[in-house]
């Protein structure tokens, strides 16, 4: 039977927003600095964490009434550099150019915080929907943080959006938001947007 | 604090990882086994794509694949022979593969037709430090490489002007930058006899087919 714990509906919409991995939880944020520059390859970035983050807590889930405490870890690990492996191979195979262009950041999902937190938070201690709710919800909400990072940087930085061309023709390209600077500039902004965001929802909320 | 004893032995502790370990790693087999090809296919590819870069002149459709002997360590390497459009050979571009700081570097070395100089290379796969090794693969870095001796060892210099046949390395990132030059220049070493043979052989073997797909 399942520990008592949120919904698979509360997980799903927590991951969006409420706990968003990137802008309240700060997790990730080796690819969410690294990979975003663009769209495209953020967008692949957000895919392949959410193929790993589904499926491992998906297994971890299956098998939580068989974790022993003390090696939780090392199976949680296992588990996601298996997967991570495969959505690796697999962009080499069917997106040569992505892979490249991702370079080692592809193989550094093990490390990302999102996936390991997921496993240990919700799926060794939660039923199979559960688990998969939350690991959508969460990878949604991962997803939703790459985009408008990198929506931010390369319409300002390359004058595209996917690489189609959305600034006037006589637009300078602000160099400096596709490089490192332009990473943590945005995020820094967008973090304080959506800390507003959250203090005015407070706000409204202790008001009624 | 004392701990409780753990009951079982580590067979009976550990049993669900060496499961979950033997099931991922033929899971992973089975992966390799069905994308492998398709990888290969697609760095072979790129290759192709690359030496017309590397070897000025180079036509892809007419570059060839063949198998050099009588290296230095006795075994057979692949090569690429690098013909212009209208068939003179102007080059060689040399597969090359060794240990970088994080993990293995593939590279390609671009030599000319007398295996007498390096013309240039490139980094086809590298999973060095992201924003110090990983610059390795860019032009600044590679570039220095073109217009060196293929004769002589290549040198990585930390400090002060590059002479002859040395190059800078990269700051911060020593270690794969002198990986480069020792792959380099092992691979160099190994071929270069052979290959000025086999460029001896002018003009094309009856079996000396063109590989490349595409112009």
């Amino acid at each position: 039977m399942a520990l008592p714990g949120p919904t698979a509906a509360e997980r799903f919409f927590n991951g969006i927003l409420p706990e968003n991995p990137v802008y309240r939880q700060l997790l990730g944020m080796c690819p969410t600095l690294a990979v975003t520059g663009a769209v495209k390859p953020a967008m692949t970035m957000a895919a392949a964490t959410a193929f790993v983050l589904i499926s491992a807590n998906g297994i971890i889930s299956l098998i939580r009434g068989l974790l022993r405490p003390h090696l939780r870890i090392l199976v949680f690990t296992l588990t996601i550099a298996a997967f991570v492996t495969i959505a690796d191979r697999a962009l080499q195979a069917y997106m040569y150019q992505m892979s490249k262009e991702l370079g080692p950041y592809v193989p550094l999902i093990i490390v990302n915080c999102l996936i390991i937190s997921r496993c240990e938070i919700c799926a060794s201690k939660q039923n199979l929907g559960v688990a998969l709710a939350d690991a959508v919800g969460m990878s949604l909400g991962f997803g939703l943080a790459l985009a408008s990072i990198a929506t931010v940087r390369e319409i300002l930085g390359s004058g595209t959006w996917f690489g189609l061309p959305v600034m006037p023709s006589g637009w300078p390209n602000w160099g400096i938001m596709v490089l490192p600077p332009g990473a943590f500039l945005t995020l820094g902004l967008l973090l304080a947007v959506a800390e507003w965001i959250g203090l005015r929802r407070q706000e409204k909320g202790t008001e009624t | 604090m004392s701990k409780a004893p753990r009951k079982g032995g580590y067979v009976s502790q550990a049993w669900l990882v060496i499961v979950l370990a033997l099931l991922y790693g033929g899971a992973l087999a089975g992966v390799q086994t069905t994308l492998g090809p398709r990888i290969a296919e697609n760095k072979k590819s790129e290759t192709y794509d690359v030496i017309p870069h590397l070897v000025e002149g180079a036509a892809r459709a007419k570059t060839t694949e063949r198998t050099v002997t009588g290296a230095v360590d006795g075994k057979p390497h692949p090569v690429y022979r690098a013909v212009t459009g209208d068939g003179t050979l102007c080059g060689w571009a040399l597969p090359a593969t060794g240990l970088g700081f994080a993990d293995r570097i593939d590279l390609l070395i671009g030599l000319c037709a007398d295996a007498s100089t390096i013309t240039g290379i490139y980094v086809l796969e590298q999973k060095e430090t992201p924003g110090l090794g990983n610059l390795i693969g860019t032009d600044e870095f590679r570039g220095q490489f073109a217009g060196k001796r293929a004769d002589e060892p290549i040198q990585v210099v930390t400090a002060g002007p590059v002479a002859g046949n040395e190059i800078r390395a990269l700051t911060g990132a020593t270690i794969s930058c002198d990986s480069v030059a020792d792959i380099v220049n092992a691979t160099v070493e190994n071929l270069r006899e052979p290959i000025r043979q086999l460029g001896a052989q002018e003009p094309l073997e009856p079996n000396d087919v063109p590989r490349g797909r595409g112009g």
